[in-house]
């Protein structure tokens, strides 16, 4: 049982920070661009604050899924990045953390627009 | 038979459907949960191979966006969407679906303004101001000299 507690505590998390999009989208005229963007700067200030790092050691992808996540990974990477080579680190560092997400996502979408064809969206 | 307002608002609230949030926010908890679940399998399966830690976080984090960006394209991810909302869309595989539905939807219109442009229509933003909150940051850092 106990090694299953971390999946608890991940799905617990991650459906909790997902649930307060859901709130977001039901109760306001936010758009999934202003959510996810929201999401991000949001993670970029806990992290910034200190705040995140406990939510991810208590619930591991829970808390690096979300793209809260992310944010808090750009912070972390300025954070590295201004500690080794000051302010070139402030412009260097938080895209150099997201490289590998972004990066991923760039080219595998540009894969899949060349193998797949666009279906009915309706 | 005359009603008050009070009473007839809550013969209104009992006779008509259940709001959709009361659907839509245990979907969207169910499956932005399970997303992260398979998040930490995988970055487990990852650390089981002997990377490090953000090693595999960053592996992770790869391997949700490929699953997403094919399940997009089979038009799976879309279908799984419009039932999850916010749950589909919060975690890193909705980022991803952001940037590979426009691509394939928009290819029609060109490489260049169609697939390439239209790629960034939701991730620009959250890349622009993502990078922009976190260069804030490593300002505030440099000026008060706390790194």
């Amino acid at each position: 049982m106990q090694a299953l507690l971390p999946y608890l505590y991940a799905f617990l998390v991650g459906g909790a920070l997902c649930l307060i999009g859901q709130i977001l989208i039901d109760r306001t005229a936010l758009t999934p661009a202003r959510i996810l963007s929201g999401y991000v700067v949001a993670g970029v200030l806990l992290g910034a604050l200190g705040w995140y790092q406990p939510l991810i050691d208590f619930a591991g992808a829970g808390a690096t899924v979300p793209l809260t996540g992310f944010g808090s990974l750009l912070a972390r990477g300025v954070r590295e990045a201004v500690a080794e080579k000051g302010l070139l680190g402030v412009l260097t560092g938080g895209l150099t953390e997201g490289a590998a997400g972004i990066a991923a996502a760039i080219f595998f979408s540009v894969l899949a627009a060349l193998v797949f064809r666009s279906r009915d969206q309706s | 038979m005359g009603k008050t307002p009070k009473e007839y608002n809550k013969m209104l609230r009992e006779s008509s459907p259940p709001s959709q949030s009361a659907k839509t926010l245990p979907m969207a908890f169910l499956v932005g949960g399970l997303i992260c679940v398979v998040g930490q399998a995988l970055t487990d399966w990852y650390g089981s191979l002997g990377l490090t830690k953000d090693e595999a976080g960053a592996w992770c984090s790869v391997t949700l966006v490929l699953l997403s960006v094919v399940t997009t394209g089979l038009g799976w991810y879309q279908k799984l969407a419009r039932k999850a909302g916010a749950g589909t869309l919060v975690p890193i595989t909705g980022f991803a679906n952001a940037m590979s539905s426009p691509a394939i939807e928009f290819k029609s219109e060109g490489f260049v303004l169609g697939l390439a442009a239209k790629l960034f229509v939701i991730a620009g933003p959250v890349v622009v101001y993502g990078t922009v909150a976190s260069i804030l940051y490593g300002l505030v850092l440099v000026i008060f000299g706390l790194a």
